[in-house]
């Protein structure tokens, strides 16, 4: 599974990509999480930061979403 | 604080069960007699705090300064909670895909008046102006319609208002929200009949074709009433510092600086006074929260009506770090065009409303 936390830097970026790391681990998935900072790159994704992206699809944008969403996201995202 | 933040954090990470959430979903209608109740209660509170339990003598500077901070800083965080969490819920109506797509296609005008309205109600943080940015001008928003949103977004922000409305009452308020509305409409129209697009970084452009895919979300009700939840959570737990720092430096300036104090510095008869506001207000850069509670003492000491509201719209409204984000996108002659398009308007409406007060 490939994960792209998409933020330039903001505290909710960065608070984004530590807990979808722990949903990962309570979920014992393994997966590549990828810290995008690069505004090139996030704005092929989304318009509003921060944003989480699996396996190229965006889950989530403008909001840090819940740990129990973020994992919700992460088990639908492996079941298709 | 820490406590509170933590009971949050645990009550939305709990495996809520259905009456836990439908707790939740109704809680705010049994806060809100509450609410009602300690508002009201909040003068007469500060008055016995200050007259009957400490008996301090009436009407010397301390006592009086003691009194304004006691009641104003209760009073502001009580509507700013409630205010910010009826926000929440409003902007969960509103994304700035959603704002795209009502801009996309609407000729200048029209889109300069709709992108300034819309600035108010799409949620917007200053660390998101860059990809916004892009992904409006991408689709074929004009430049000029974009930059009416980025004008009015932080601009007319409901921290702002409130404090506005707590401190200076309501028309104040409104006279705040519609200058800064008719400034972001006009200054986007201008930006755009300049015909500045060969100043965008050309990065820009060629993101185009690989149109950003969004989500287009169903956004259950009781998910819109913890949006409220989480916006006074976000909001307040970083703002109130600021709103007792700035309440206390107003109570000093109310206590202690002599009426009329300001009246040849900051006062209309003043001429430069405007331009001089704005021109420290820009670099300033401080929360609505911090900076309304000093410059309604500040009005109170002889500061003239337009001179202050520059001030606080130059220093809310045009942030340094915002246009050092923005340089990612922007060339520096855009950069200057926008600062100086927007303070100009600001100046304007500082020396209309000296002249009409």
């Amino acid at each position: 599974m490939e994960i792209k936390v998409l933020g330039s830097g903001c505290p909710n970026c960065q608070k984004l990509e530590k807990m979808t790391i722990n949903a990962l681990a309570e979920l014992d998935v393994a997966a590549n999480v990828d810290k995008v900072t690069d505004f090139k790159e996030i704005t092929k994704y989304v318009m509003s930061t921060p944003g989480l992206v699996i396996d190229g699809k965006v889950v989530s944008q403008g909001r840090v979403p819940s740990q129990e969403e973020i994992k919700r996201l992460i088990k639908t995202a492996q079941n298709t | 604080m820490r406590d509170g933040e933590a009971l949050l954090a645990s009550g939305i990470q709990r495996p809520a069960g259905r009456r836990d959430e439908r707790l939740r979903t109704f809680f705010p209608l049994i806060l809100l007699p509450l609410w009602v109740g300690l508002f009201l209660s909040l003068a007469p509170a500060s008055n016995y705090f200050v007259d009957h339990l400490l008996a301090l003598p009436k009407g010397n500077h301390f006592t009086e300064a003691l009194r304004f901070f006691l009641y104003e800083v209760p009073k502001v965080l009580l509507l700013l909670t409630l205010i910010v969490f009826g926000v929440g819920i409003i902007r969960s109506f509103f994304s700035p895909e959603r704002t795209r797509k009502i801009l996309e296609g609407k000729s200048l005008f029209l889109g300069n008046v709709l992108a300034s309205l819309l600035g108010i109600v799409t949620p917007f943080c200053s660390c998101s102006a860059v990809p916004l940015f892009v992904g409006f001008v991408e689709t074929g928003i004009p430049l000029g319609v974009t930059f009416s949103f980025l004008i009015a977004a932080p601009m007319i922000n409901e921290v702002a208002v409130i404090l506005l409305f707590g401190l200076f009452g309501w028309k104040t308020a409104l006279l705040y929200v519609s200058t800064g509305l008719v400034i972001a409409m006009a200054a986007g129209w201008t930006i755009g009949r300049l015909k500045l697009e060969r100043y965008v970084e050309s990065w820009v452009y060629e993101v185009k074709g690989e149109s950003p895919q969004g989500i287009e979300e169903k956004i259950p009700f009781k998910e819109r009433i913890n949006a409220g939840y989480l916006a006074v959570r976000d909001i307040v737990s970083k703002v109130w510092l600021f709103v007792v720092i700035g309440i206390a430096v107003g109570a000093g300036i109310h206590g202690y600086v002599p009426e009329n104090y300001l009246a040849s510095l900051m006062g209309k008869s003043v001429w430069y006074s405007v331009p001089l506001a704005v021109l420290i207000g820009v670099p300033l850069y401080s929360n609505a929260a911090g900076i309304i509670p000093v410059v309604q003492a500040l009005l109170s000491k002889g500061a003239s009506l337009g001179t202050s509201l520059a001030f606080m719209m130059a220093v809310i409204g045009l942030s340094l770090p915002e246009m050092i984000i923005l340089r990612k996108v922007l060339r520096l002659p855009l950069i200057i065009a926008f600062a100086g398009i927007v303070a100009g308007g600001i100046i304007l409406v500082g020396y209309l409303f000296n002249l009409v007060y």
